[in-house]
C-alpha cells in the first residue's frame, strides 16, 4: 500500500472509537501487555488516547491471533494494524518542526536520500581537506591517522551541533505529546512511575505477550524480538559509551585518538558494535518473516530504514577499526562518519522516535495505575 | 487429508472437548483423526468465546484465591439447576477440575488474574490469558504437534452405528464425501443452537428472534445422528444458556461483547412499554442468565433497558452505545414504544420507590412497594436527564438437549446400555449435568473434564 493512501488522523480516530469499544466490552487480552489495562479505564477514546494507546502497543500480535473478532468475523477487528497506523499518525502529527513530519509519509526514501546525502558531503569536505595522496595513504595508530584526513574541530562541530539539534527536536517532540495526553509536566518527572517506566522500557518487559514471548514473526511466542532488541539497543548504548569514554580521553587527558585496541573505548565499541550487527540482522530477519495480517505496510520502509543505518553503522565502524592502519582507512572513516551523521540527523524523523513516545506513554500508563479506577460496577 | 486411512479414534468436533479428547488419546498411542466443520479462522466451536473454568480448588492454585471445595461448587450448580441435574456426573467434572489447571498448563494454556470488572469470579474461575481462542490456539498446536489428524471444513453427513457399536462416519470435505473407519468415536460437536429450523421446532415462531451468540456451525447434525441411531437424550430442545443481548448484535457470533450490564440499575419494558420482571432480584452475574428466557416471553421477543444519567457509566462497558434523549418521551419514540405508555410505567415505578442507600455492590435497601412486578433492590427513581436505552434480545449461548453418558463417557443407549465404543463430551452432552440455568465458567469444566475422560476410555477401548 503507498503511503499516500495511509488513513487519514481522523478516519483512524473514529475507527479506533470502534474497536476500542469492543475491546473495552471483551477484555480477554488484559494480561497480554499494558495497552488493555489502560483502555478499560475509559469509556471513550479522544485523539490524545488513541496516541497514547497506540504508542503503549508494540506490535507484537497475541490479541490479534486471540482475538475472536478478528477478520474475517464481520468486525473485522485487527487491533494491531490499527495501532501501527495510529503511531505513525503521531511520529507525523508531533514532529519538531512540523513540516517535517511529512518525513513521516515515505520515510524509507527520506532516510536513504538523507544517507545519500550525508555520505555525499562528507566525501567532499574530506576531498577538500585532504589531499588523494593524504586520503589514500596507509598510516599508523602512531601517526594520528583519523586527523590526517579529517580535522578533530570539524567533527566536533559537525557532530555536536547535529546531536544538539537532535536532543532538541526530540524534546520539542516529547513536550508536544506529552501535552497531548493532558498530563502535566510535573507528573512525568514524578520520581515513582518514571523510575517503573524506566525499568519496564530497560528490560523490554511488555515484549514478552504475557509470559510465552511475542506472537512475532508468527503465531508461536518466542522471544526472539526481545533479544534482537535488546542487542541493539544495549549495542548502541555502548557504542555511545565508547564514544563518551573517548571524549573524556581526548578533553580531560589529551589522549588522541586511535585508541589500542585493548583500550576502553575500543573495548565497549566492539562490544557495542557486534550487537549493533546481530541485534539489527536479527530484527530484519524477523521483519520479513513477519505475518502480513498485523503490519502497516506502509511502514516498511521506516522500519527497515532505521534498521539498516543502525547496522550500516556497526558495520562500517567494525571496519574502520579493523583496517585503520591500511590504505582503506580514507574512505571507511568517511563512509563511517557519513552514515553516523545520518543516522543523527534522521533520528527525529524516523522509526527511531518510537523509544521516546514508547517511553512517554509507559510513563503514563505507571501514572494512571496509581490513579483509581472509575467507578464501574462488576458485571 | 487420507481419509481412507485406519484410525483408532475418530473425534467429530472441533471445540475444547474435542481437543482435550484428542490430546488425551494421542499421548495414550492412539492415532487420532479430529474433524472440525468450521475453517480454520473459526474453529473451536463456541470454546473460542469462552474465558475461563469454574475450578474447584482446596487451597490457592495458580491464579485462583483462597479455596472453592467441592461441596461449595455443587450447591452453586444445584441452584441454578433447580435440582436438574445428574449427581454423580456433576460431582466428577467439579472433582476433576482441579487436576485440569496444571494439565492445561503443560498442554499450553497460559491463566491471568480475573479481568476488570469480574472480581466476584476471582476466587471460582480462573481466566485463560487471551480467553478461550487462544486456549483453542494453543491446544491445536499441541495436537499437531502430537500428531493428531487433523481436517477444517470437514462435516460429518452420515454415521454408521449398529447396535450401539459405532461403524463408520461419512464426512463431506472439499467438495467429496469420503467414509471414515474407526476404532472408536468421540463425539463433541457441540449443540444445535445455530440451527434455526430446529431452534423453531422447539420454539415456534418466537426462535426467529433469537440471536445465537455463538459459532455458527453448531447445526446439531452429530446429536441428531446419534439420537437417530438410538442414543438416550438428556434435557429438552428448550433449554439452554440464553442471556438477554443487546438487539443490535449480529445474528451469530456476536459473544461476549454484546451483553448488557444495565438491566440491575434501571428498568426493562417489553413492547407495550411495561414492566414484567423484578430488576432487582439479585446480583447481576446470578440472575444474568434469567433475562434471555424472560424477554423471550415478551411478545416479539424484546425488551428495553431503561437508565437515567445517574447509572451511565456505572457498569461493564457495553459494545453498541445507548438510544439516548432528553425526555422519556423522546426516548420512547426513538424506541418506537409509545410515549404516554412509557411516561406512566416510569412515574409509577418513580413513585413506588421506598428511599434507602443506594449501593450497588450489596443487596441494598432502595426497593419499591405497592407495584407489580417490585423491584426488590436498587430501585432508584429514573428521573435524570439524558435517559438511555439499550433494545434487548435472547441471546443463545448453547443448548443442552444431548446424549446420556456415564462416568466414563460412554454414551448410552435408549435401553440405558452403554455403546461400546462411542464416546460423548462437550455441549453435546452437558445436559446431563446443566438440565437448566447457568452457572460461569461450567462449560469448560465439563467439556474439559469429559474430553479427557473420552480420549482416555476411547483410546484404552481403541488399543484394546
Amino acid at each position: 500500500m503507498p503511503a499516500a493512501e495511509a488513513p487519514g488522523l481522523q478516519a483512524l480516530v473514529e475507527e479506533a472509537q470502534r474497536v476500542l469499544s469492543i475491546c473495552n466490552a471483551c477484555r480477554y487480552c488484559e494480561g497480554y501487555c499494558a495497552v488493555f489495562p489502560a483502555l478499560e479505564r475509559r469509556l471513550s477514546f479522544t485523539e490524545g488516547d488513541v496516541h497514547y494507546l497506540a504508542n503503549l502497543c508494540h506490535n507484537c500480535g497475541s490479541c490479534l491471533y486471540a482475538c475472536q473478532y478478528a477478520p474475517p468475523h464481520e468486525f473485522q477487528l485487527n487491533f494491531p494494524r490499527l495501532m501501527a497506523q495510529a503511531r505513525n499518525q503521531t511520529y507525523r502529527h508531533y514532529a519538531w518542526p512540523a513540516f517535517l513530519g511529512r518525513a513521516f509519509e515515505r520515510n524509507g526514501w527520506v532516510v536513504s536520500l538523507a544517507t545519500a546525502a550525508c555520505l555525499a558531503l562528507v566525501f567532499a569536505f574530506t576531498a577538500w581537506y585532504a589531499s588523494p595522496e593524504r586520503f589514500f595513504a596507509a598510516w599508523s595508530d602512531a601517526q594520528g591517522s583519523f586527523y590526517a584526513v579529517l580535522p578533530h574541530e570539524a567533527l566536533v562541530t559537525a557532530f555536536g551541533s547535529a546531536f544538539l539539534y537532535v536532543l532538541f527536536a526530540l524534546a520539542m517532540s516529547f513536550n508536544r505529546f506529552w501535552a497531548g495526553t493532558g498530563e502535566r509536566l510535573a507528573d512525568f518527572l514524578h520520581p515513582v512511575p518514571l523510575a517503573a517506566a524506566k525499568w519496564d522500557a530497560a528490560g523490554l518487559r511488555y515484549l514478552d505477550g504475557g509470559g510465552d514471548g511475542c506472537t512475532y514473526p508468527d503465531e508461536k511466542p518466542s522471544f526472539a524480538r526481545r533479544h534482537f532488541h535488546h542487542l541493539t539497543f544495549y549495542g548502541f548504548m555502548l557504542c555511545f559509551a565508547a564514544t563518551s569514554v573517548a571524549t573524556v580521553y581526548h578533553y580531560v587527558f589529551g589522549w588522541k585518538a586511535p585508541y589500542p585496541m585493548a583500550s576502553l573505548p575500543v573495548v565497549l565499541g566492539v562490544l557495542g558494535g557486534i550487537g549493533l550487527v546481530i541485534g539489527p540482522v536479527g530484527l530484519l530477519w524477523l521483519k520479513s518473516r513477519r505475518d502480513a495480517e498485523l503490519v502497516d505496510p506502509s511502514q516498511d520502509g521506516m522500519d527497515a530504514g532505521f534498521i539498516a543505518l543502525l547496522l550500516l553503522t556497526s558495520l562500517t565502524g567494525l571496519a574502520l577499526l579493523f583496517l585503520r592502519e591500511t590504505r582503506a582507512m580514507g574512505m571507511l572513516l568517511a563512509a563511517h562518519l557519513g552514515v553516523v551523521l545520518a543516522l543523527f540527523l534522521t533520528l527525529p524523523y524516523g522509526k527511531f522516535v518510537h523509544a521516546v513516545y514508547r517511553f512517554a506513554a509507559l510513563v503514563r500508563f505507571h501514572i494512571e495505575r496509581r490513579r483509581p479506577l472509575p467507578d464501574v460496577a462488576a458485571e | 487429508m487420507d481419509f481412507s486411512r485406519d484410525f483408532d479414534l475418530l473425534i467429530l468436533g472441533g471445540g475444547n472437548a474435542a481437543l482435550c479428547a484428542a490430546i488425551t488419546a494421542r499421548e495414550a498411542g492412539a492415532s487420532v483423526l479430529l474433524v472440525e466443520s468450521a475453517p480454520r479462522h473459526f474453529r473451536g466451536g463456541n470454546s473460542r468465546h469462552t474465558r475461563n473454568m469454574r475450578t474447584m480448588h482446596g487451597a490457592p492454585l495458580d491464579v485462583l484465591a483462597d479455596a472453592y471445595p467441592e461441596q461449595e461448587y455443587w450447591e452453586d450448580l444445584l441452584k441454578v439447576t433447580g435440582g436438574l441435574t445428574d449427581e454423580r456426573l456433576a460431582r466428577l467434572a467439579i472433582r476433576r477440575t482441579e487436576e485440569h489447571l496444571p494439565w492445561m498448563r503443560r498442554h499450553g494454556v497460559r491463566f491471568q488474574a480475573p479481568l476488570g470488572g469480574t472480581l466476584h469470579l476471582a476466587r471460582t474461575n480462573a481466566f485463560f490469558l487471551g480467553g478461550g481462542k487462544a486456549l483453542v490456539n494453543a491446544y491445536y498446536a499441541c495436537a499437531e504437534a502430537l500428531g493428531v489428524d487433523i481436517a477444517y471444513e470437514c462435516e460429518v453427513v452420515d454415521m454408521s452405528v449398529v447396535d450401539g457399536r459405532f461403524e463408520s462416519a461419512t464426512v463431506l470435505h472439499a467438495g467429496a464425501e469420503h467414509r471414515v473407519r474407526a476404532r472408536a468415536c468421540v463425539a463433541a460437536a457441540g449443540g444445535f443452537e445455530s440451527n434455526l429450523e430446529w431452534l423453531r421446532e422447539a420454539w415456534g415462531p418466537p426462535a426467529d428472534n433469537f440471536i445465537i451468540r455463538g459459532t455458527p456451525y453448531n447445526l446439531g447434525k452429530v446429536l441428531k445422528l446419534l439420537l437417530a441411531a438410538g442414543a438416550r437424550s438428556v434435557s429438552d430442545p428448550t433449554q439452554g444458556h440464553c442471556v438477554a443481548i443487546d438487539a443490535r448484535s449480529p445474528k451469530f457470533d456476536g459473544g461476549i461483547v454484546t451483553r448488557v450490564d444495565a438491566v440491575s440499575l434501571g428498568i426493562v419494558v417489553n413492547r407495550d412499554a411495561r414492566r414484567f420482571y423484578d430488576e432487582g432480584e439479585d446480583f447481576w452475574p446470578k440472575r444474568y442468565a434469567i433475562w434471555g428466557r424472560l424477554v423471550a416471553g415478551q411478545p416479539d421477543q424484546i425488551g428495553y433497558a431503561i437508565i437515567d444519567a445517574k447509572s451511565m457509566g456505572k457498569f461493564m462497558p457495553p459494545v453498541f452505545p445507548p438510544v439516548r434523549a432528553g425526555t422519556l418521551g423522546e426516548l420512547a419514540r426513538a424506541l418506537g414504544l409509545d410515549a404516554a405508555s412509557l411516561e406512566a410505567t416510569v412515574a409509577g415505578f418513580n413513585a413506588a420507590i421506598v428511599r434507602g442507600t443506594f449501593d450497588h455492590t450489596r443487596l441494598d435497601d432502595c426497593a419499591t412497594r405497592g407495584i407489580e412486578p417490585p423491584k426488590r433492590h436498587w430501585a432508584r427513581a429514573i428521573d435524570t436527564p439524558p435517559f438511555f436505552a439499550y433494545p434487548l434480545r435472547p441471546g443463545i449461548t448453547f443448548t443442552y438437549l444431548g446424549v446420556a453418558v456415564d462416568e466414563k463417557a460412554r454414551m448410552l443407549m435408549q435401553d440405558g446400555r452403554p455403546a461400546s465404543n462411542i464416546f460423548a463430551a462437550g455441549e453435546i452432552m452437558a445436559g446431563n449435568v446443566l438440565g437448566k440455568g447457568y452457572l460461569a465458567g461450567i462449560g469448560m469444566a465439563i467439556g474439559t473434564t469429559f474430553g479427557r475422560i473420552a480420549g482416555e476410555e476411547a483410546a484404552r477401548h481403541a488399543r484394546g
